[in-house]
């Protein structure tokens, strides 16, 4: 109950905010809560499967490439830009997955991290769409035709209405039987195996549909921007991302959510008092790591195997 | 495509090799011995470019610099370790990418914030600034030579010191089982904070090599990173000989990849084709590469005994 006042909170004060924000203002909003969406997906395999994915930022950001090589090509509505998108998104991710889930622990996560670094490098050399430069979207999506995109309240709307879904259906498939099998993957994975069950197609769907939500939220933020790069994939932010999970608590569906917004309001804050606001965030993440006595008891049991 | 272009490129190929493996010999033995994922490794081998800037602008000597250069790294090294890594061993691996995140970030800045942003340069050595004739019509500078030489000889070294010295053999008993080799009555924290800042010490030592050749910036630390993870997740995460292996491996295959890709790919499709998809398809070698030797052996090439 309580956890349900907080969501409805939450998302009541994100649904104020164009009362009252000017324009910059919700473009940060807008920012954070399309970061969040991401996030969301991120806390969904990272929080319920215990699989660090450090290529996160390569699905979302072949989301926004989707919206922006379409537009290129003149495919300009969203109602088919933004499947496109997720399906792109959900297809790397199947295939990097069935690779990367044949490997546990640390080998998980830099083999992500390589995957990630791969999609990125391949972004960079698409001459043909901007390469290194990136590539600036003629105009936002349109949706069946209507211009609703450009208006940045209906944006906001647009995407605080993409992130109460994405956080929905992240809360119904962690409490369905396919979230159990994937959280007792994470806690005793030779229990389940002894109990018949092979966690790896489960685990690859849940890498999967996490794929696709990322590659919504970077369909989202290429139309925030209206520009795609080929930093949208850097390891940076693939690594922003398991801040962001990790600091909001992965173990809840709000927890991504909060840290996001969290992450990138403080980013901001910082980077309006210095330009150098690495200095103090670098630290802030050490500290946070060493504060808190070990995130692994967070995600509600050992990984071991 | 002559015999000539494709030596060189042979030459420049062993030589990122050799880079990848000095850098990823620390990140293997840090992980190996102390279960430790240190993200931070690509920023320690930027860090010992940077030092190299200062140490031959101060002492107006490449030589004299080197020393001071990895001096300097070394104790960074052990400075690190006892702030930040030390309370990370027997951490979650996701505390670990974390922690050594922000470190990254920490001191990405600090060399913006000291250096600036502009890329520099190290001064190339008098004595090796030249070039040799290998044969015909092929020319290699002496520096890029002798930065070959010079990592051979460090993995070399660094398997007489593992294989056949007294601290080498508390590495391997460390690595097989620490609480046992404390329990014998070694120093484990100490031994520990030795192999970190020896680890931090050979990745400076190949951005200071590099220095010459490369341009020094803050972002030189990345790419390197991401592809001694490829190098040690080829070769078998905490094994010195997979890691050799793997990184001469890699530092080939991305080089000649490079630059021949799109000429191969020209034979069996049109030009325009073939340069549009040669450089995404070159730039994905690697990773390719390993996506393959982990289908058939998922641990690496020379998986360590668990």
């Amino acid at each position: 109950m309580r956890r349900f006042l907080l969501a409805f909170v939450l998302f009541a004060a994100l649904a104020a905010v164009p009362a009252f924000a000017d324009t910059a203002m919700l473009t940060l909003v807008a920012r954070a809560m399309i970061f969040a969406l991401a996030a969301t997906s991120l806390g969904f395999i990272l929080g319920q499967g215990g699989l660090v994915s450090f290529g996160h930022a390569a699905t979302m950001g072949i989301g926004a490439y989707a919206v922006g090589i379409l537009m290129e090509e003149g495919g300009r509505d969203a109602l088919v830009s933004f499947p496109v998108s997720m399906a792109a998104a959900g297809l790397f991710a199947l295939v990097t997955g069935a690779i990367s889930l044949r490997t546990r622990g640390v080998y998980f996560i830099m083999i992500t991290l390589a995957f990630g670094q791969m999609a990125f490098f391949v972004t960079q050399s698409l001459s043909a769409y901007g390469g290194d430069d990136g590539l600036t979207l003629a105009a936002r999506s349109t949706v069946a035709g209507a211009r609703w995109l450009k208006d940045p309240k209906t944006f906001h709307y647009v995407v605080l209405g993409l992130l109460a879904l994405t956080v929905l259906v992240s809360t119904m498939l962690a409490r369905s039987p396919f979230g159990r099998v994937l959280a007792a993957g994470r806690d005793n994975e030779r229990r389940l195996r002894a109990l018949g069950v092979d966690p790896y197609a489960y685990r690859l769907v849940a890498y999967v549909i996490a794929g696709a939500f990322a590659g919504l939220a970077g369909a989202l933020y290429a139309n925030l921007t209206e520009f795609v790069s080929p930093a949208y994939l850097s390891w940076h932010r693939s690594a922003e991302f398991i801040v962001m999970v990790v600091a909001g608590g992965p173990g809840s569906a709000l927890g991504p959510v909060l840290g996001a917004l969290g992450v990138v309001l403080l980013e901001d804050g910082l980077a309006h008092l210095t330009e150098h606001w690495r200095i103090i965030f670098g630290p802030l993440l050490v500290l946070l790591v060493l504060a808190r006595g070990g995130i692994a008891t967070l995600l509600g049991g050992r990984r071991d195997g | 495509m002559t015999l000539t272009l494709f030596l060189v490129q042979m030459l420049n190929g062993l030589q990122l090799g050799i880079l990848l493996f000095l850098v990823a010999a620390g990140l293997t033995l840090v992980f190996g011995v102390m279960d430790v994922i240190n993200l931070a490794h690509g920023v320690q081998y930027m860090l010992g470019a940077y030092l190299m800037v200062t140490a031959t602008a101060l002492t107006g000597s490449f030589w004299l610099g080197l020393p001071l250069a990895l001096a300097a790294a070394l104790v960074l090294g052990l400075l690190l370790e006892r702030l930040v890594i030390r309370q990370l061993y027997g951490r979650d691996h996701l505390d670990q990418v974390l922690a050594t995140f922000g470190i990254i970030l920490f001191v990405s800045e600090a060399v913006r914030m000291v250096w600036g942003s502009a890329p520099l340069a190290i001064p190339m050595p008098q004595a090796l600034s030249g070039s040799v004739r290998l044969m015909d019509g092929l020319n290699y500078p002496v520096y890029r030579l002798v930065l070959i030489g010079a990592g051979l000889g460090v993995a070399g070294l660094l398997y007489v010191l593992v294989t056949r010295t007294r601290a080498g053999m508390l590495l391997r008993a460390g690595a097989t089982n620490a609480p046992m080799v404390s329990a014998l009555g070694v120093d484990i924290n100490a031994l520990f904070a030795r192999i970190f800042a020896f680890g931090a010490m050979l990745a400076a030592f190949a951005g200071a090599m590099a220095g010459p050749i490369l341009s020094v910036e803050p972002g030189m630390g990345d790419n390197l990173l991401i592809l001694a993870f490829v190098v040690i997740v080829i070769g078998g995460i905490g094994s010195m000989r997979g890691a050799f292996v793997a990184a001469l491996l890699v530092g080939l295959i991305d080089t000649l990849g490079r630059s021949f890709l799109t000429d191969i790919l020209k034979l069996v499709m049109s030009a325009s084709a073939a340069s549009a998809a040669g450089p995404a398809l070159a730039s994905m070698s690697v990773y390719v590469l390993m996506a393959a030797i982990l289908f058939f052996r998922p641990r690496g090439l020379f998986p360590a005994p668990a």
